[in-house]
């Protein structure tokens, strides 16, 4: 698996209007990895995902994608660079189909060129989705609708795919199915960061993780480390 | 039977009156469907495509419906230049700001055509706009037949072009949901400028249809924009069908209204069933209930 860094975040200061909600955030995920946010509600997690998505932009600092800066870029041309965020909530479309919801996610240029190929792989990997293709979006399941809302960040062609919270709301079994399918996306040589609310879910799927708390890093390593590290125990864990 | 016989033509002329309804209102649902934005400019747009049009035949003897040629991209052009450059920067102000130059426009567009045409009342006059077709015994202005069938064309062209097209599909989404849609790599400022483009594109069509059927003075721009709002708080916002079937009902409420009571009530009626329908159903027949 290639090692080259995809995405390095440098010492990032990010505001809501004059409220700060990050301060000098850094860090780096390189090519092929799996690697986990963790954190609290109010630490800051759905920002910084925001932040690499270029719907917020940073007051201080820096983001690199593939060595080039993306830091004052706008949203449309960070997907067009191949970064795709499945939003917490899902952000399904409700009224238009299965396959609408799919297609727009096809939007930008590069990828609407792959679009079939895309389907395929989706319609693979949620083979649910093929079937309910023809229904609208607000007549799936929670579950089928992250599914959904993964197969269409899957359309816009990423390198690498921010996920917030896929597993809210959801049951077990369901969540272990989606992240089976990330391991089969992960697999396909596409890059995963993702924001998860079960710390254990967390270090179970992830190579390394950080910690996210108040707004700042305060953790950050291989997963084998992180289970060991005193505070986490403490903290998460309650051992 | 003579009372059916005499319903007819209230029945039909209300139905084609509704298209025309219908299109002059379609830029409008179209515009706040989208953006939210309520352009009390639309009526004075539509207005300027008849004057366009009034000009295109007077001083160079083009046909109104040929001058569309010149004219859909005109206001295509004006469309889009006002949403990227006007009202763009506006939202960014507040959410009033953008009305308030939508006020601007349409005090500017009614003042430069007093001037330049005077406050007398034009028509758009080739041979076939004073024309009547007939339909069984009865006789019909085809003007109002041309209006009904540009209606139809409209509404079904929009519709399609919204559900088929990647540009109609990131309008739609973008009006559902500006942030998921920035997340699809859609650049909303574009599409809405695109919208607030094609809203105008539509408002050309129907300057000229209106032109066609009525007398137009420089204000004339105020009374359709009054009607375009009651089609639209019918049919619904945002919903191209839906727009359709509001100026329908509109038709058919004013050419029914005019027959049962009197030709003075006609408007009257009109507006008692827009006021109706707010009261009782406000997101229109057609309209999505707006989630608290």
């Amino acid at each position: 698996m290639s090692q080259e860094t995809l995405l390095n975040v440098s010492m990032i200061d990010v505001f809501h209007g004059s409220l700060q909600a990050l301060w000098n955030v850094s860090l780096t995920i390189k090519a092929g990895e799996i690697v986990a946010l963790i954190g609290t509600n109010s630490s800051g997690k759905s920002t910084l995902l925001d932040t690499i998505s270029n719907l917020i932009h940073p007051a201080k600092g820096s983001i690199e994608f593939e060595g080039k800066s993306i830091t004052t870029l706008e949203p449309y041309e960070t997907v067009a660079l191949g970064i795709s965020q499945v939003p917490e909530g899902r952000g399904i479309f409700p009224d238009i189909t299965v396959l609408d919801n799919l297609i727009i996610g096809s939007y930008n240029r590069k990828a609407r060129a792959k679009r079939e190929h895309s389907l395929k792989m989706v319609y693979g990997l949620f083979p649910r989705l093929k079937e309910r293709k023809d229904q609208l979006g607000n007549t799936l399941s929670g579950g089928e609708q992250q599914m959904l809302a993964i197969g269409r960040g899957l359309m816009s062609a990423p390198k690498l795919m921010l996920l917030d919270e896929m597993s809210l709301g959801l049951a077990p079994l369901v969540v272990n199915y989606l992240y089976e399918a990330l391991r089969g996306i992960s697999g396909r040589g596409i890059t995963i960061f993702f924001v998860e609310q079960n710390v254990r879910r967390s270090l179970a799927e992830a190579e390394r993780a950080y910690i996210l708390e108040g707004g700042r890093v305060v953790l950050s390593g291989p997963v084998a480390e992180l289970r060991e590290e005193e505070k986490v125990r403490k903290a998460y864990f309650g051992i | 039977m003579t009372d059916l016989a005499d319903l007819a033509t209230p029945i039909v002329m209300g139905v084609l009156l509704g298209g025309l309804y219908a299109l002059i209102a379609m830029g409008l649902s179209l515009v706040f469907g989208v953006m939210k934005l309520i352009n009390v400019a639309h009526g004075d747009l539509v207005l300027f495509s008849s004057y366009f049009a009034y000009a295109a035949m007077a001083l160079l003897g083009i046909d109104p419906i040929l001058s569309l040629l010149m004219g859909m991209p005109l206001l295509f052009a004006i469309g889009f230049v006002i949403q990227k450059y006007l009202m763009k920067r506006a939202f960014g102000i507040s959410m009033e700001a953008p009305l308030l130059i939508a006020f601007g426009i349409s005090l500017i567009l009614q003042n430069v055509q007093q001037l330049t045409w005077s406050p007398m009342a034009r028509g758009l006059t080739p041979a076939y706009a004073l024309e009547s077709f007939s339909m069984g015994p009865f006789r019909f202005p085809l003007a109002y037949l041309l209006d009904f069938i540009a209606a139809l064309v409209v509404t079904f062209s929009l519709r399609e072009f919204l559900r088929r097209t990647y540009l109609g599909k990131a309008i739609h989404a973008a009006s559902q949901d500006k942030r998921t849609a920035l997340l699809m790599g859609i650049n909303t400022g574009r599409v809405y400028a695109f919208a607030f483009a094609i809203a105008m594109a539509t408002a050309a069509i129907s300057g000229v249809f209106l032109g066609l059927t009525f007398p137009f003075t420089p204000t004339s721009g105020v009374s359709f924009l009054i009607l375009a709002f009651g089609v639209v708080i019918i049919g619904g916002l945002g919903s191209m069908v839906g727009t359709f079937i509001g100026g329908m009902i509109l038709g058919l409420a004013q050419t029914l209204g005019g027959y049962f009571v009197s030709a003075t009530a006609q408007m009257l009626i009109l507006y008692i069933i827009v006021l109706v329908v707010l009261a009782v159903r406000p997101q229109g027949l057609f309209g999505r209930k707006e989630r608290t």
